[in-house]
């Protein structure tokens, strides 16, 4: 019955990384960080015409304990760092951060004493998108990049 | 004076000519609206008179300016509103750097509470009398003034505390 009637005699050797990253890429739920306008952006790549779902990650998950891929969309003062990051702090490891469009990125237009410049002073960041705001294309691109991240780790052999 | 005002904004200067001539500094148009510059000292009287003399009820806001010159630093500019004729005219006052102190319009319009809070957060003009001027924006214990024209656009380095971003050491 199943793979075992396909292959034949012998056996089938793979690594544990390998299935666990397929599982984690396939399904990165998003932190939907929506600070601005990019925010709008976000909703279409969650809606049925970008769709996110194709890459497992439809799941716009409004609790940080439940999500892997933080998406901080817009501008982030410096009030509002700070909830950023205590958000970031409560989601579970492994976790990942795109920071989406150019405020995000590197303070974008806002460039002044209330806005941080750029949310990897506090932030470790995986994937910048430029753009202003980007369009959801862009955004799928960074989650895809995310995904090819997270293919390459390894992440049991660190869990050791 | 030949400027072509509105009947109540008329009424306003003539009140003021009569009733506060030594206030009264100038009284110019500008963009449509009517402008009427006056000595602070006397701004709760004259605000208080605009109000229940002449029905401006809506003070829409509070505006600061830093002029950046050297005698009459800073300008507090009231915005208010006639809600039964619909006009707008807007009040200034000019005061020092050394001591910027206005008194406050609170007593006037209980809406002025926050507006004050503002001009006092961005260009540090104290305001007599409110009840608790507190920073608005900017954390209570910064020690600038951002809308002051020294100030730099990107802020000073370090002045505003970012987030730990190593919590397991705390």
């Amino acid at each position: 019955m199943g793979i075992e009637s396909a292959l034949g005699e012998g056996f089938f050797t793979t690594k544990i990384d390998a299935l666990t990253n397929w599982a984690r890429a396939n399904a990165a739920w998003p932190m939907p960080m929506g600070l601005a306008c990019c925010a709008i952006e976000m909703m279409a790549f969650a809606g049925p015409r970008y769709d996110a779902s194709r890459f497992g990650s439809e799941v716009m998950r409004f609790s940080p304990r439940q999500s892997d891929v933080m998406i901080v969309a817009g501008w982030s003062t410096y009030k509002m760092s700070h909830a950023i990051r205590r958000i970031w702090d409560q989601m579970p490891d492994p976790k990942w951060c795109i920071a989406m469009g150019a405020c995000a990125s590197t303070g974008g237009m806002h460039r002044c004493y209330g806005v941080v410049q750029g949310v990897d002073n506090y932030l470790p960041v995986d994937a910048y998108v430029s753009g202003c705001p980007p369009r959801p294309d862009a955004l799928l691109h960074a989650l895809m990049k995310i995904q090819d991240k997270i293919k390459t780790e390894h992440s049991v052999l660190l869990d050791t | 004076m030949s400027l072509e005002l509105t009947e109540t904004v008329q009424g306003v200067v003539d009140g003021l000519t009569a009733d506060h001539s030594e206030d009264l500094i100038e009284v110019y148009n500008s963009c449509d609206h009517t402008y009427i510059r006056v000595e602070s000292q006397n701004i709760k009287e004259i605000l208080s008179y605009l109000k229940t003399s002449h029905h401006f009820i809506f003070l829409c806001d509070i505006i600061g300016t830093d002029r950046y010159t050297s005698d009459e630093r800073f300008e507090v500019i009231y915005n208010i509103m006639n809600l039964r004729t619909q006009d707008r005219i807007f009040v200034k006052i000019r005061v020092e750097e050394e001591n910027p102190v206005v008194d406050s319009a609170i007593s006037v319009w209980k809406s002025a509470g926050w507006m004050e809070r503002e001009v006092y957060d961005m260009y540090g003009v104290r305001f007599e009398g409110h009840p608790d001027l507190r920073r608005i924006f900017m954390p209570e214990d910064y020690d600038y003034f951002p809308l002051r024209k020294e100030f730099p656009l990107l802020g000073i380095p370090g002045s505003i505390e970012l987030p730990n971003t190593t919590p397991d050491t705390e």
